[in-house]
């Protein structure tokens, strides 16, 4: 088991003597996606940023392996009128990526045409597409998105999860993301932190969504979506490890694949379901 | 050829007009005008400590801006006050305290009008070098730091998580700003500063396509309107510094005139309209 890119160990921060949040225990490592969620003024912007390095913890520690090379993805960004910069220079704010890797970037979020566009005409989406082209062609060992879905529509949401998913996968990063879309958040992730000024829960998608503190938090219609997104599964991950399937049989496995040797894998799965 | 006082005047603006241009970007996209206005107010200050401790101006100067600059920075963590209640307060106190201070002096015969709004046409050959070797530190060490800097102007939280350091080189930028008004006391006084600051930079913004661009416009808008204020203050004996100001603020006023070449601004707000 490799070092985690990022850890927090009984991580809070207090402002103005009261506390945003506090007990935060987690990490991420390569290849990971954990993803915070809660409900507003629940900390997780404030965690995020204590894994960043940008907010000192209060109490408890936050550790950074030395050199991380980290892509953050705000959740807003203000251009000013007075500032001339157009998206090609705004690729190149922290990093020198190359001509190719810019445009690679780019395109990949499905903006490549707007490479000459001043960055304060994007509408809310392509802002949030051409920050996330900009943390991916820095090509980071970890990525942290706050809401990166913010102001997409429908079809690109579900492009932009893909597309996170896959840049996991080829990169081998760690994703740290902030996400309010909780059928997503529950297909594409490995682990969730689920924050309410302390952690309320954490774990598996399936074991955070089952847990009674996770129904408190977010009421029975939370439930209720997650058991619609339950009911898409053609097969339940019995106790013991063994899968049983809709049609009530049972095997070792829930596909072809060894389940859990690629995490990947089961999440494509999923949401082809879903 | 710097014999001629008009000629080590228009050397002297030049070099603060270069200067000025590239951090004048910085202060304007920042939203930064009042806190130079509060430097430089501070500078007033540090002539009159100067004075009374026998001391080089253009030193004392820079280091009554610096703690100014940094005591500023530790006030706007505690955030009792409004930044801007903040910078009004102290920007005004240190200019009324400068000017009391120097009341106090009667033993030193002062101009104030010199200090207040530039004496330019007075500088010496050791002014135009304290101006041209300041200045070329100023804009080495804003080149070192341009990266990070700028990206901490973006977004600092964007700037610190990615490795960019914001807090130190906000440090330093302060440090570079309480410089540049060290020297272009010189060429504008305290009172006009700012507007050396600030108005070739606001006037490079419709030309510029880029950051870096428009700081290198914003050094050659300035030194146009050194020359071209420079030149109005000889043929119609106006005051040197304030017609300086005074040919920026023209050549600021052409530059949002709606000109065919220049249509990126109001094509985009046509499409910011529409959407």
């Amino acid at each position: 088991m490799s070092e985690p890119l990022v850890r927090l160990q009984g991580a809070g921060v207090q402002s103005g003597g009261s506390w945003l949040v506090r007990g935060v225990d987690l990490s991420v490592s390569s290849g990971e996606i954990v993803t915070l969620i809660g409900p507003n003024g629940s900390g997780k912007s404030t965690t995020a940023k204590m894994a960043l390095g940008i907010l000192k913890p209060t109490e408890g520690s936050a550790h950074k392996r030395v050199r991380l090379k980290i892509g953050y993805v705000p959740q807003k960004l203000m251009i000013d009128w007075t500032m001339p910069l157009n998206v090609h220079r705004f690729m190149q704010l922290t990093a020198r990526p190359s001509q190719t890797q810019i445009d690679k970037a780019l395109e990949r979020t499905g903006v490549g045409h707007l490479r000459k566009s001043e960055v304060r005409h994007l509408s809310g989406g392509q802002m949030q597409r051409v920050m996330l082209s900009r943390a991916i062609a820095m090509k980071p060992d970890l990525l942290v998105l706050d809401e990166p879905v913010q102001g997409v529509d429908y079809s690109g949401e579900i492009a932009i999860y893909d597309l996170i998913a896959n840049i996991r996968k080829e990169l081998g990063c760690g994703i740290l993301m902030i996400s309010h879309d909780l059928h997503v958040v529950m297909a594409a992730t490995d682990q969730v932190v689920c924050l309410n000024g302390h952690v309320c829960c954490q774990g598996s998608p399936r074991d955070v969504s089952q847990s009674a503190a996770f129904k408190t938090l977010f009421g029975e219609r939370a439930a209720g979506a997650l058991a619609v997104y339950e009911h898409n599964h053609d097969h339940v991950h019995l106790p013991d490890g063994r899968v049983q399937h809709s049609d009530g049989s049972i095997h070792q496995n829930c596909c072809d694949h060894v389940h859990g040797s690629e995490p990947s894998s089961s999440d494509e799965e999923q949401r082809h379901v879903g | 050829m710097l014999d001629d006082f008009f000629v080590r005047a228009l050397v002297a603006g030049i070099g603060g007009a270069a200067v000025a241009g590239p951090l004048g970007c910085f202060i304007v996209w920042r939203r930064m005008a009042y806190f130079g206005d509060t430097l430089a107010h501070a500078a007033l200050l540090g002539v009159a400590l100067s004075l009374l401790l026998e001391l080089n101006t253009t030193m004392t100067v820079f280091g009554v801006s610096v703690t100014i600059a940094l005591t500023m920075l530790g006030l706007r963590r505690t955030q009792t006050l409004s930044s801007d209640a903040l910078l009004g307060l102290l920007s005004h106190s240190a200019l009324a305290l400068g000017l009391v201070c120097l009341a106090f002096m009667t033993w030193v015969r002062v101009d104030l009008t010199g200090l207040l709004f530039g004496d330019i046409l007075a500088v010496s050959k050791t002014d135009i070098l304290t101006i041209y070797a300041g200045g070329s530190a100023v804009l080495v060490f804003l080149w070192l730091i341009w990266r990070r800097l700028f990206a901490a102007t973006v977004n600092p939280d964007l700037a610190a998580a990615e490795g960019m350091e914001p807090e130190k080189v906000n440090i330093v930028f302060m440090l570079l700003m309480a410089a540049v008004i060290a020297i272009a006391m010189k060429v504008v006084g305290v009172l006009l500063i700012t507007a050396l600051l600030i108005i070739p930079a606001a006037s490079a913004r419709r030309i510029a396509v880029g950051p870096e661009h428009m700081a290198v416009i914003a050094s050659v808008i300035g030194a146009v309107a050194v020359v071209g204020g420079l030149q109005a203050s000889l043929r119609l004996d106006t005051p040197a510094g304030p017609s300086i100001v005074v040919a920026g603020t023209i050549l600021f006023l052409v530059s949002i005139l709606p000109w065919p070449g220049l249509r990126s601004i109001s094509g985009a707000n046509e499409r910011e309209r529409k959407s």
